[in-house]
């Protein structure tokens, strides 16, 4: 996962996501498809000492990058298309219209940070000294609004043909994510102190940041309501409960005031037994959230029951794994005060292993 | 090669030398990549390296790895946290599969503050009918 993991799995329990209303990205999604560079010339040909001075800067001695026969590095192949210091945007670069467009909207809704997130190149030929560069390129997609560590913003994806000489050498899929910083710096070091007088943390300071200050960060907790509270008694007693309703005897899950399938409003519960499988899940690599440890996986359980739910999986490393995988309920102590439902995915200790040691903060369910 | 072997890792200083020099030999002059205090005015604790220079370095690895008849011919990487000056990049690498003479090898690179860099490099090493042992790739 990159800087796009967004923390929406990390929510547990009943509460559904709400997704925020995005009118932008409707208008941002009509430039998919439209050209971001025609007709581009790479400023300078293909040539040795381009090809030396990126060798260099990589430590890279691969002998077929040197000598009267070289070829120039596949990867330097975004390199040949670069505006350099005179930049994008002259006569020349082939920059469209639509591109320009597509980032002055971003720009006026406070997206003005880039950052590069991935790049994907295909090489079909190697590239000589000599050949001319030339190029085109497609916004090929805007995705939706997207939180990450950085701040908010959207991915733009653009895939560019590279020529030498006319001829197709290679593809290159560019992805950045044009953002609105989530931090503001903080103020140099010049702003005067203020006075004796002041209190130790004035309004116009930020208070410190709790991650930093603490010896340990606390993990969010679980927003408990009328509709839900019965799902976090229920943990609390350690048994997870499932709603059914008393009308047409539906199972449902995360808690609901009413039933999906026929709209009755009565509803009882029954108690998981606790069995299921992955049916789907993510690694969370980034970004890092305090009092969570990444990697660490958060997976989409079925349980036997037949309803599927969110939580952190335990037992396995989390490169381990798979859709697919049996898993037993387990409740995990983690802080004083927060007990959540986690799912074990290593095998269960069968009766000549008896030995092995259970987690101690964890309980194993019944 | 036989899917599942791995290569040997490779680790290199992120220096603030190998960050402007990269970011120069890619003609990327965007002012985060070498400029400390412009970074910081936008909110990075120090210039950091560019996708361009960890795409070199990847690329690099698996020639180290591989010999000079290595050919690249797909890199695709996603970016994690930044490469600031001082860190050092530790990149490892995976064979996942190999058809014929070509082999998709998965690549993590990690510094002090998790993973900077993941991708799936697609790399044909032609081999000669004698065969001689593959070199020892470069530290």
């Amino acid at each position: 996962m990159g800087v796009a993991e967004e923390a929406s799995l990390r929510r547990r329990g009943g509460a559904a996501d709400r997704p925020v209303p995005d009118d932008l990205h409707a208008r941002l999604k009509v430039f998919e498809g439209q050209p971001a560079v025609t007709g581009g010339t790479g400023k300078d040909p293909v040539n040795e000492p381009m090809i030396r001075h990126w060798c260099e800067a990589m430590g890279d001695e691969n002998p077929a990058y040197q000598g009267p026969s070289a070829i120039a590095p596949p990867t330097m192949l975004q390199a040949w298309t670069m505006g350099g210091l005179s930049g994008h945007g002259r006569p020349g670069s082939g920059r469209s219209s639509a591109y320009d467009a597509l980032f002055a909207l971003l720009d006026e809704a406070g997206c003005t940070s880039v950052v590069a997130t991935d790049c994907e190149q295909e090489y079909l030929r190697p590239l000589r000294p000599g050949e001319r560069i030339t190029f085109d390129a497609v916004i090929e997609s805007v995705s939706p609004r997207k939180t990450t560590k950085l701040g908010t913003g959207y991915f733009v994806t653009t895939r560019m043909d590279v020529r030498a000489d006319g001829d197709l050498a290679g593809t290159h899929r560019f992805r950045i994510l044009k953002y609105a910083p989530a931090t503001v710096p903080e103020p140099p070091a010049t702003v005067p102190e203020p006075p004796a007088t002041t209190p130790k943390q004035p309004a116009d300071h930020p208070p410190p940041d709790p991650a930093r200050t603490t010896p340990k960060a606390h993990r969010p907790r679980p927003v408990i309501n009328r509709d839900n509270a019965g799902f976090w008694a229920g943990v609390a007693e350690r048994k997870l409960l499932i709603q059914r309703c008393t009308d047409c005897a539906t199972l449902r899950f995360p808690w609901l005031p009413g039933c999906n399938y026929c709209g009755g409003d009565g509803w009882d519960t029954i108690e998981a037994a606790g069995h299921g499988t992955v049916f789907s899940y993510v690694v969370m690599h980034h970004p890092p959230f305090p009092a969570f440890d990444p990697p660490y996986a958060v997976a989409l359980i079925e349980l036997a029951e037949g309803v599927r739910m969110v939580a952190d999986m335990v037992g396995v490393p989390p490169e381990k794994v798979r859709i697919g995988m049996p898993v037993r309920l387990e409740f995990r102590i983690v802080e004083d005060d927060l007990v959540l439902p986690v799912f074990n995915g290593s095998q269960p200790p069968g009766p000549s292993t008896g030995s092995q040691r259970p987690d101690p903060s964890t309980e194993s369910h019944p | 090669m036989n899917p599942g072997d791995n290569l040997p890792p490779l680790t290199i200083p992120i220096t603030r030398t190998l960050i402007v020099a990269g970011a120069v030999a890619s003609r990327d002059y965007q002012d985060v990549h070498h400029d400390a205090e412009a970074a910081r005015a936008k909110g990075s604790p120090d210039i950091f390296m560019n996708i361009l220079t960890t795409n070199g370095l990847v690329g690099r690895y698996i020639t180290d790895c591989l010999g000079p008849r290595a050919v690249l011919r797909k890199v695709a990487i996603r970016l994690g946290v930044p490469n600031y000056p001082g860190d050092e990049l530790m990149l490892r690498g995976t064979v996942r599969s190999l058809d014929g003479d070509t082999a998709e090898v998965r690549v993590i690179g990690t510094n002090r503050l998790g993973h900077h860099v993941t991708g799936t490099v697609t790399v044909s090493v032609t081999v000669p009918t004698t065969r001689p042992p593959l070199p020892e790739p470069t530290p």
